[in-house]
């Protein structure tokens, strides 16, 4: 008799649990992931290309915005507006004009600099493949439930993307790097979004699962720029990244909008260019997939139920670790070594042959032309 | 006189041009050629391409050493006689019948040498009274089980009989202590289909961090209001108590590393709402999600290592938000005031409003009870370690691990799953690795990747071995070994493909180089392969 109300009550509470768990379930399963990354990047050097790094500091600012913390923000700048010295107000990047939004402001952290940005470091950052001595906040330490952003922008053409104008990187390379991650599993699910001209030629050669990607315009499409600022004298932003900012202005963390509405930023009256999207390798449905499980950084919580009772009383706490060692004080290395500085020995200049010998050199060379084509040549010289 | 004349040459001097041409061309033929190819191939180290692919095929079979262990009053003397070895010192530790379950257990464990892995399973007769009348399986701290023998001791039936009636319960007992079905299908779930393993496996899985070589640990204390609040906490006597022992256990698993820190002005992103009927500020559960971002922006990582870093913060609410309690779902208060996040880390809200009165002087001193707070962090701890929290089966009492913090058959079975895991992953790795390097041509493989390639395999087959025989602490070994290997030869950064020129591409290079000097041999050739023609023609044409 006990046996059969044991077990009734057993299977009772099971079954609420279960309603609990439905729940948490539910939460849990609504996407896979449990952290977000973003990898932004800007490809172009030059004052002129502007508006490819405020591009991406405003993208940067949104994602800040929205939850993801520094330390899964790979940013990757290839030249410094900031501190140009043709920027009129230094230490900012606006977005607007007039002057109304400073994407650069207080609290922005670059990863990858100038001639940093590289193909090479590109790919190596994607695919993981860093030297050991690289810091942590230079790697993508993605796991197999990090949903990632990229953010491509720089001048393009079909099939390829420029790096700082000297290199490229094909959609090749750019789909093999992606299926060397998904091989590694390093990601849940990833958003590309490009803008550059003759952009969605870089998400044709796509082949791995659970990508999308959206790009700005269409192959043989340019993508343009928004709008000048007479003051600063350069375009400040890109018309897609521009539309995109003032979509993603209005989404707050905890924002239900899905990716239906991402595809219908900017139409082709206010781009001028058509910006596609692909969505055949992902394998959720766009409408049920928010902004926020890519821009946003929606962490999953549980409580926690159980404890484990520590507090017996009267037992002492014991040491495991062994007698505590006292610590040396540290002290910083001297600065300024005025010893070594002192006794240097002067440095080796470069060995240059005497000035008189290049001049000696040339007028020998003169008097033998003259000496064997004889003297009235040189009424032609003076 | 402006008439071009052809030069007529003599024949030894056509003789001596056309063999020029043929020995010009030979010589581009038999060492240019190869020359060119061996110059501009891509060096490729040689893979163990067989053994990788025997690798793709992986079978894995999992043993484990059960010792069955027969109590007096469980067989009939016959069936005794024929059971290989008798323990008999049972019955001389346990005469007293006030002999609580906890301590029969700790007896029974100091008899036997149990192995990392093994299981040992006291079959103890029905009418016994070491466990309560509705409990069949009693689990304990160590690797040891207590099993109610419902087989009543037939005359006649033979031992084969009885070791098949009891076979059920101990496979029951054996899944819950080692592994069953759903623990391997999660430990593999990123390599599976989705929709294999059950929604409880996937929570866990996603819950726990994954298989790594070392994992950093950073307990910070948030102080948001220094002004009112003196905190006191005695973080180094406390881990040293309470968590250093756990991980010394795990010292087969994985590397740790611990720090702590303490953040002053540290603020929850969220408002809490004040609660007129509970007198107390509260954070309900969906606001709870938001909390972490705006925190972790604070939170300094150690940059030396690529480590996952679990992060256990203890928030102290500012005398204005006192006392903060946290809902869940059903409104109801939470007896932890903790909260946890899979694969980041935990955090608890302690309120400190009942250590002092309104008209005290502020800061006051507050000293945290760290017993308290270690309780929740341990907890939590286990969670995110990959301890699962799945019930016991009905029947089943299950110690809890208390002050030690893991029972030895807790962490067997997640030496299991993370062997598992390990091998898993390594395998996954290497075969992935020798598929890309396969599919793209253009990698450089040095020696020094094949080489890891190779110990990987080795290690990798091993741990197999291992598990097979049963032996889990040298499989747990061999599969990290095998995991670090092939991390290495994957992530080594000689790897990156060259750069992809697309066939067209490559043409325009070749052509302008090649095409001038190959022009004149093929004509050259051509010419005397025709003057060769006609001779014979003509030779053909003097004999007829």
């Amino acid at each position: 008799m006990a046996n059969i109300i044991a077990v009734v009550c057993a299977s009772y509470g099971l079954a609420q649990s279960v309603c609990d768990g439905e729940d948490l379930a539910e939460r849990f399963f609504r996407s896979d992931h449990t952290n977000n990354w973003a990898v932004l990047v800007c490809t172009s050097r030059f004052w002129f290309n502007y508006r490819h790094v405020a591009n991406t500091l405003s993208v940067y600012r949104s994602v800040k915005r929205l939850g993801i913390p520094d330390s899964h923000i790979v940013l990757m700048l290839a030249d410094d507006m900031a501190c140009n010295h043709r920027n009129p107000k230094p230490a900012t990047v606006f977005s607007h004009k007039n002057m109304e939004l400073n994407v650069y402001g207080d609290d922005v952290e670059v990863d990858y600099r100038g001639y940093e940005v590289t193909v090479e470091n590109f790919l190596r950052v994607l695919t993981g493949r860093l030297p050991p001595s690289t810091p942590r906040s230079k790697r993508l330490l993605s796991d197999d439930h990090s949903n990632i952003l990229i953010y491509l922008t720089g001048h393009g053409g079909n099939g390829f993307l420029k790096f700082q104008d000297s290199e490229e990187i094909s959609n090749v390379e750019l789909a093999d790097a992606f299926e060397q991650m998904w091989q590694k599993r390093r990601y849940n699910e990833l958003l590309f979004i490009i803008d550059t001209c003759q952009g969605a030629s870089m998400y044709e050669r796509f082949y791995s699962p659970n990508l999308m990607a959206l790009a700005s315009s269409q192959v043989g499409e340019d993508s343009l720029s928004h709008q000048p600022d007479l003051a600063i004298g350069v375009h400040l932003m890109d018309r897609y990244t521009f539309y995109l900012l003032e979509f993603l202005e209005d989404i707050h963390p905890a924002s239900q909008a899905n990716m239906n509405d991402l595809f219908k930023v900017c139409p082709k009256s206010q781009c001028v260019s058509t910006p596609g999207h692909r969505t055949d390798l992902f394998q959720r449905d766009p409408g049920s997939v928010l902004i926020t499980d890519f821009f946003g950084s929606v962490r999953k919580v549980e409580i926690t139920m159980e404890t484990i009772n520590l507090t017996v009383p009267g037992i002492p706490l014991e040491r495991f670790g062994g007698e505590p060692h006292t610590e040396t004080a540290l002290a910083y290395v001297d600065q300024l070594p005025v010893a070594q500085i002192i006794h240097q020995k002067p440095k080796q200049k470069d060995w240059h042959p005497p000035d008189g010998f290049i001049l000696g050199l040339w007028t020998l060379i003169l008097l033998v032309f003259f000496r064997t084509y004889g003297i009235k040549h040189l009424k032609h010289i003076f | 006189i402006g008439m071009k004349v052809r030069p007529v040459l003599s024949d030894p001097e056509k003789q001596r041009g056309r063999s020029a041409a043929v020995a010009i061309a030979a010589l581009v033929i038999a060492a240019g050629i190869p020359l060119w190819w061996k110059t501009t191939e891509t060096y490729r180290a040689w893979l163990p391409a067989a053994r990788i692919s025997e690798l793709e095929a992986l079978q894995l079979e999992l043993r484990v050493e059960v010792e069955v262990v027969f109590a007096r009053g469980t067989l009939s003397p016959e069936q005794q006689k024929k059971v290989p070895a008798s323990r008999i010192t049972y019955e001389s530790c346990c005469k007293s019948k006030s002999l609580c379950l906890v301590e029969a257990d700790h007896a029974l464990h100091t008899l036997t040498e149990t192995s990392c892995g093994s299981v040992v399973i006291y079959i103890i007769p029905e009418a016994s009274a070491l466990l309560p009348q509705d409990m069949r399986v009693y689990v304990g701290r160590s690797r040891t089980a207590l099993l109610r023998s419902q087989v009543a001791s037939v005359v006649g039936a033979g031992l084969p009989e009885v070791l098949a009636a009891l076979d059920p319960q101990m496979e029951q007992v054996l899944q819950t202590m080692s592994f069953n079905h759903q623990d391997v299908t999660a430990a593999l779930t990123d390599r599976l289909r989705p929709g294999l393993s059950t929604r409880d496996s996937l929570a866990d899985s996603m819950r726990a961090f994954k298989s790594s070589p070392g994992y950093e640990i950073t307990f910070s204390l948030l102080n948001p209001d220094p002004k009112h609040h003196q905190l006191h906490w005695d973080v180094e006597a406390a881990l040293d108590a309470y968590i250093y022992p756990l991980l010394h256990k795990m010292a087969p698993v994985a590397n740790f590393s611990v720090d702590s820190q303490i953040l002053y002005y540290a603020v929850l992103g969220v408002n809490p709402r004040y609660d007129a009927s509970a007198s107390a500020y509260t954070l309900s559960a969906d606001s709870l999600a938001h909390v972490i971002n705006p925190v972790e922006a604070r939170l300094g990582s150690n940059a030396a290592s690529s480590n996952p870093v679990l992060n256990f913060l203890l928030y102290v609410p500012d005398s204005l938000h006192s006392p903060l309690i946290i809902r869940n779902d059903q409104k109801q208060e939470v007896a932890s005031n903790a909260f946890h996040s899979p694969r980041w880390g935990g955090i608890m809200v302690y309120n400190v409003d009942g250590a002092y009165g309104n008209d005290t002087q502020f800061p006051v001193d507050i000293a945290i009870d760290m017993s308290r707070v270690m309780g929740v962090f341990l907890s939590q701890l286990r969670l995110m370690l990959g301890f699962q929290q799945t019930g016991a089966p009905p029947g089943f009492v299950l110690e809890a691990a208390g002050r030690e913090g893991v029972a030895e058959w807790e962490l067997d079975r997640l030496l299991w799953s993370r062997s598992v895991e390990n091998v898993a992953t390594a395998s996954a790795s290497i075969t992935s690795l020798a598929q890309l390097l396969d599919q793209i041509a253009n990698i450089v493989i040095n020696d020094n990747i094949a080489q890891q390639v190779a110990s990987a395999v080795t290690a990798l087959q091993a741990a197999v071995a291992e598990l097979e025989a049963g032996n889990l602490a040298l499989a747990l070994e061999h599969s990290r070994e095998a995991i670090s290997a092939s991390e290495r030869a994957f992530f080594d950064p000689s790897l990156l493909h060259l750069l992809y020129f697309p066939d067209d591409q490559k043409f325009a290079i070749y052509i302008p180089l090649f095409l001038p000097m190959c022009v004149p041999i093929l004509l050259s050739l051509l010419k005397i392969f025709r003057e060769v023609q006609q001779h014979r023609a003509e030779k053909r044409a003097k004999r007829d």
